[in-house]
């Protein structure tokens, strides 16, 4: 229904607005559009909104699978029904709809890395995340507010000023900025040369910023619903059958699945699901602390992160302050926090803003990221065919949703490896070929 | 906050300790192939459950010893030193 009317539009037998609106959304017995109008009516008759995507029951068969429900399971699919026309694709989650790492990030977007590679990579994600709203019809609260990324040593300096380099040879906005410069920019800093950690510098990268991730996944889920899709949360996936080398189905706790293609979309448990397929991977788990304070008056108006106080900064459109950290330093899959991160990232909070001390914590979490030997994603084929991997997205994973979605589903239509996905294939490890990433992740890991 | 049993030292704060990784078979690399030794390297289990691993107890008598632990409840059930201090120790 939905597809033929696209078509109808595309012919010129459609009304106009079918011509120039996406029909993400629209669906029979739904209003077709979130719009303003829409909102107003709702809020002067209090009537509920409907639910932004159907349930179903499980088929015992799909022409592609992919296992995890949150950012990138959800663009994959969505990029294959509408993209490639592929709709027969079910996207299984052993919770709810981005409940692991999709909802447990700081929601930071960025491009300026230190790799070729990685920069170019990010940038198609954030070029794709600038449009999202309109693409999804659905608000994801993307906000370009500026990327701070301090220097405390010249050679922090030094690495500032090879990502700068790197960053504008790939045309990206991203500049080493000085000490009176973040003044003006975050001025509740502490840029005097008597603290702790004088900050010498910083890295300046105005498209950076912060996005609501909820939206992110809710929008994605409601449009690949749209097209067709269908996603099954609380559904976990118990094995994958694998005969003669080729994927041949999956099983899960609420029954088994026929089909020939899986692609491993999760975040923190993929070396599990990898071990299903045979497929071992150089993959540790290790958990990220993260904690939110109360809400105050907006007064911090870009993205603070500072590699040597391992520490990140942001502020909501709520008011919260959202505070992040390196991963812990040794492997787990537990996500309870620990005291001892609450006291050294309360006391690296206050070296760089000392007027926060009166601010009270909310709460405090974890999320589990899948850290690789050279801190970038592993993406593309395995020697199992039929079996595609979209992991190791460490603390780097949420920026990338979109582009991902975007490249696995080209590879998994195709079957051909984009070229921007190429360098970070699985193969590349026993084959010597890293991408080393290190110098550039944002706290330095 | 969690308590790692230092075979010398006895229960200390798992800050005062390195993690090492999991321990495994390390190939001879006289003989061994570039692929072999980048497994070896880079492929690890990564279980959720019990794994064998070894720790380092830098603020302590810094030496390395190896560990039983449960990644999912971090439960330690085993802590020894290295059946040979040579072939334990990176």
């Amino acid at each position: 229904m939905v597809a033929s009317e696209i078509a109808e539009a595309r012919r010129g037998g459609g009304d106009v607005i079918g011509k120039l609106i996406n029909r993400n959304g629209a669906r029979n017995g739904y209003s077709a559009r979130y719009s303003a109008f829409d909102l107003f009516r709702r809020g002067l008759t209090g009537s509920e909104w409907p639910q932004a995507w159907r349930s179903h029951d499980l088929k015992s068969s799909y022409e592609a699978v992919i296992v995890g429900g949150g950012v990138h399971g959800l663009a994959t699919a969505y990029y294959l029904a509408k993209e490639h026309g592929i709709t027969d694709v079910a996207v299984l989650d052993k919770g709810y709809i981005g409940g692991g790492a999709s909802g447990r990030n700081t929601a930071i977007i960025r491009s300026n890395y230190l790799t070729p590679e990685g920069v170019r990579f990010y940038n198609r994600s954030v070029k794709l995340y600038e449009n999202l709203s309109a693409e999804l019809n659905f608000n994801v609260m993307f906000s370009q507010r500026g990327h701070l990324t301090l220097a405390h040593n010249d050679g922090a300096v030094r690495t500032m000023r090879w990502r700068a380099e790197v960053n504008k040879l790939e045309g990206i906005d991203s500049e080493v900025i000085w000490p009176d410069e973040i003044k003006k920019l975050v001025p509740y800093m502490d840029t005097s040369e008597h603290a702790r950690y004088p900050i010498l510098g910083a890295l300046y990268h105005p498209p950076g910023g912060i996005i609501r991730h909820d939206a992110v996944v809710w929008g994605y889920a409601r449009a690949a619903d749209a097209h067709g899709v269908h996603i099954h949360p609380y559904t976990e996936v118990q094995d994958i059958v694998v005969e003669d080398g080729r994927v041949r189905g999956v099983r899960t706790n609420q029954g088994n699945i026929a089909t020939n293609k899986v692609v491993n979309c999760t975040a923190g448990y993929s070396s599990l699901v990898s071990d299903m397929a045979g497929v071992r991977m150089p993959i540790g788990t290790f958990p990220l602390q993260a904690a939110v304070t109360e809400r105050v008056k907006p007064f911090l108006h870009t993205v603070v992160v500072s590699g040597t106080l391992h520490v990140y900064v942001s502020q909501t459109d709520r008011g919260e302050l959202v505070f992040g950290a390196s991963v812990d330093p040794f492997t787990s899959y537990s996500t309870g926090g620990s005291l001892e991160f609450i006291e050294g990232l309360a006391g690296h909070v206050l070296e760089l803003m000392p007027p926060l001390s009166k601010l009270r914590l909310l709460r405090q979490w974890a999320g589990l990221c899948d850290m690789t030997p050279d801190y970038s994603p592993i993406m593309g084929i395995t020697p199992v065919e039929g079996f595609y991997i979209d992991v190791g997205w460490g603390t780097w994973g949420f920026k990338a949703g979109p582009v991902s979605g975007e490249m696995m589903a080209e590879l998994v239509a195709t079957g051909k490896t984009p070229k921007l996905i190429a360098p970070f294939d699985l193969a590349r490890f026993p084959e010597g070929r890293l991408v080393g990433e290190k110098g550039a992740a944002a706290v330095g890991h | 906050m969690i308590l790692l049993p230092c075979p010398h030292c006895g229960p200390r704060n798992v800050s005062e300790f390195r993690y090492a990784g999991e321990t495994g078979p390390r190939p001879n690399p006289n003989s061994t192939t570039p692929q072999e030794w980048r497994d070896y390297l880079y492929t690890v289990d990564n279980p959720a459950g019990w794994t064998t691993e070894k720790w380092f107890h830098g603020t302590g008598c810094r030496r390395y010893f190896v560990v039983e632990r449960n990644t999912v409840t971090n439960e330690v059930r085993d802590s020894r030193l290295p059946a040979t201090q040579l072939e334990n120790s990176p």
